[in-house]
């Protein structure tokens, strides 16, 4: 038994979820450590913002690992799940149907929207999908900037209500600095990923499922073989925009605001392209690797590193552009995909019975 | 009616940038079939040349042949250093994925077309005193205004075309007739459109098919250089994140086009120039990208083949 096998009898997604379960008391104290430090990080949150990305990552990957569609755009979905929690919460509008509506519709009116794209444009060939993918992208962004009038412009949609719980749970009184509302999205977050996991190694079993893969391996004789393509891809396409939405209404959640339009654009879809090929495209562990690795370089590392070479901020101080360590993330990532692409197209940690070859 | 012809104009002129861009585009499409993601980037990476070389020769103090001596200097030194960028790329990162599954390719592109960006953003944190150019790395740089923008119809006429206007527009024409010979009537020309027709007969042909491959990348390069430099001296602003949506633009315009067909290209750039014009003069500015992306997705829904383009079947 290699080294391989024996951790993946042991690296198994229950016993990940289960550490993570068991974690979280754990980050108050690192929270401590790093504060004593003067380090500008928050461990519990950036746990949260990492099983959002990962949820994201795993709708993104039903469309492009299993079902071979490239899809650029994701971000579209994302944000039109964001703004649904917007326009559903805030007091702006008459609906507040509060969090747990927000949750239900978000990845309906997602869904839709990929249904809405997908019907006309799945039956082009893969690099045209990708570039009218990343066209609806950008129309979906540019629409959210100039009706301003609906989604208030830059400043977004706010404040977006935390999901509602009891008052003996979450009451000020009891919780001032709201570590524990924290911990509420904290635990939702992690749910709602091991749930979507469960579902999809199920999926991989079915015939919906199995079909996807075919289609993805080869149309023309998954075709010839009875499947029909068009509403196969369609399917995978609209399910995995609406978890794109689902992601979209947790990120807006945690952050109480729908933010600006620009954080949802073309670089965004891309960084969740780019999580998916480090971890390896078409593999479940691989897009939560992915997200882990990626987003805490982002987030964490990025920042520890900034500060590490520039020291203490001083008021008033321009620092250089080359020495803030997340201006190198793009020539990081770039790199990251050219080499993965080179040297491990089939990502760090790839699924172990396919090795998927989707063709653009 | 005046308003009409004037928004042609400045259409027409900015289509040339997007048609020098496009055919860059196409002519790898045609060939690989790969959208060349960093193509953009490299056309911002080679404005950033070009705004360094005017700073550093202090070309804005130049007049008359001397001006236009030292842009003759400045072009070729974009078109040789964006070309000679384009081909080492395919060199070392998209010819070792000939045979991977077409994805690969394609991510790596994207891949290179963020390093080209972040190597933008770096390049703007130089010192601009050099450059002649803004203040912080991410800011616009202004690129000095070297040629004359009189109205050549006389100052009392309500409609203008400027010495930059017709500068711009002769010499992109004259580049791309220079284009079009070297495809049509040259040796490495014919090869090109083999390679393109059929990359494993043109080789059985004794064609070396990776060299053509190589001159393809390096003139789509060098024409996004010249671009680059147009581009600087019509629109007198650069900025690091432009090569994204500029190098879109071109690409819907090489797709309307008919992706591989290079007078589809330069079509297809005039017709997104003229279209873009409008809806900014019509509808604002501000729902450009909008309209234009719109308009990308209706065109490959409805006619993916473009203007001028053939159906072709994808194969098996």
């Amino acid at each position: 038994m290699d080294w391989r096998s024996l951790a993946r009898r042991f690296l198994g997604f229950e016993s990940v979820a289960l550490a993570f379960l068991l974690l979280y008391p754990l980050a108050p104290f690192l929270d401590w450590m790093l504060e004593s430090q003067q380090l500008p990080v928050r461990l519990d949150r950036q746990l949260v913002t990492i099983f959002i990305f990962a949820i994201l990552a795993l709708g993104l990957n039903l469309q492009v690992g299993t079902a071979g569609l490239l899809q650029l755009g994701i971000a579209a979905f994302f944000a039109i799940g964001a703004y649904t929690a917007g326009v559903l919460t805030v007091e702006k509008y008459p609906f507040q149907l509060g969090f747990w509506g927000a949750l239900l519709f978000g990845p309906l009116v997602a869904g839709l929207a990929g249904a809405a794209l997908g019907a006309p444009t799945l039956r082009l060939r893969g690099d045209y999908l990708a570039l009218v993918t990343l066209g609806f992208g950008e129309v979906v962004r540019v629409v959210l900037i100039n009706l301003e009038s609906i989604t208030d412009g830059p400043r977004g949609l706010n404040p977006i209500p935390a999901p509602w719980l009891p008052e003996w749970l979450v009451s000020t009184e009891i919780d001032p600095t709201g570590r524990r509302q924290v911990l509420v999205m904290y635990y939702l977050t992690l749910w709602i990923l091991v749930a979507l996991v469960v579902a999809f190694r199920t999926l991989e079993r079915t015939r919906l499922g199995r079909s996807f893969v075919a289609l993805r391996e080869d149309e023309l004789v998954s075709a010839c073989m009875g499947l029909n393509p068009t509403r196969t891809k369609l399917i995978a396409f609209a399910v995995g925009a609406a978890i794109a939405g689902l992601a979209g209404v947790l990120y807006a959640t945690n952050l109480t605001t729908t933010a600006e339009p620009n954080t949802y654009d073309f670089n965004y879809s891309i960084m969740v392209l780019c999580c998916l090929i480090i971890g390896g495209l078409g593999s479940l562990r691989g897009a939560l690797l992915g997200s882990l690795v990626l987003i805490g370089f982002d987030n964490v590392i990025s920042p520890l590193l900034t500060r590490l070479i520039q020291g203490e901020p001083k008021p008033g101080e321009v620092q250089s552009v080359f020495t803030t360590f997340s201006n190198w993330r793009w020539i990081i990532f770039g790199l990251a995909l050219v080499l993965m692409m080179r040297f491990r197209p089939n990502g760090l940690w790839p699924a172990s019975r396919s090795h998927p070859e989707p063709r653009a | 009616m005046t308003l009409v012809l004037q928004q042609l104009i400045i259409g027409l002129t900015n289509g040339m940038v997007f048609a020098l861009i496009a055919l860059g585009y196409t002519m790898v499409y045609g060939i690989l079939e790969l959208i060349n993601f960093a193509h953009g980037d490299l056309f911002m990476l080679a404005s950033f040349v070009a705004l360094t070389l005017v700073g550093m020769l202090s070309i804005a103090d130049l007049h008359g042949g001397a001006l236009f001596g030292a842009l003759l200097l400045v072009v070729a030194a974009c078109a040789l250093f964006s070309g000679g960028l384009n081909w080492t790329v395919d060199r070392v990162v998209y010819r070792r994925l000939r045979s991977a599954p077409k994805l690969a390719p394609l991510v790596s592109a994207i891949g290179v077309s963020f390093i080209f960006q972040n190597l933008g953003l770096f390049w703007g944190g130089l010192s601009m005193d050099v450059m002649g150019g803004g203040v912080a790395a991410a800011a616009p740089k202004a690129f000095p205004d070297l040629l004359p923008s009189d109205n050549l119809l006389g100052e009392g006429s309500a409609l203008r075309i400027t010495m930059k206007d017709v500068v711009v527009v002769l010499s992109s024409l004259a580049v791309m007739a220079g284009l079009f010979l070297l495809v049509r009537f040259t040796k490495l020309g014919k090869a090109m459109r083999a390679t393109a027709q059929n990359p494993t007969a043109a080789r059985l042909m004794g064609i070396d098919v990776d060299a053509v491959i190589g001159w393809t990348f390096a003139i789509g390069g060098a024409l996004a250089g010249f671009a680059a430099v147009i581009y600087g001296l019509y629109i007198n602003t650069i900025h690091y994140q432009m090569g994204y949506q500029n190098g879109l633009y071109a690409f819907t315009a090489a797709v309307l086009g008919g992706i591989g067909n290079i007078p589809g290209a330069v079509l297809g750039g005039l017709v997104i120039g003229v279209v873009r014009a409008f809806s900014d003069q019509a509808i604002g500015a501000e729902w450009q990208p909008a309209v234009l992306f719109s308009m990308l997705i209706v065109i490959l829904v409805f006619r993916p083949q473009g203007l001028l383009g053939s159906t072709m079947r994808e194969k098996v």
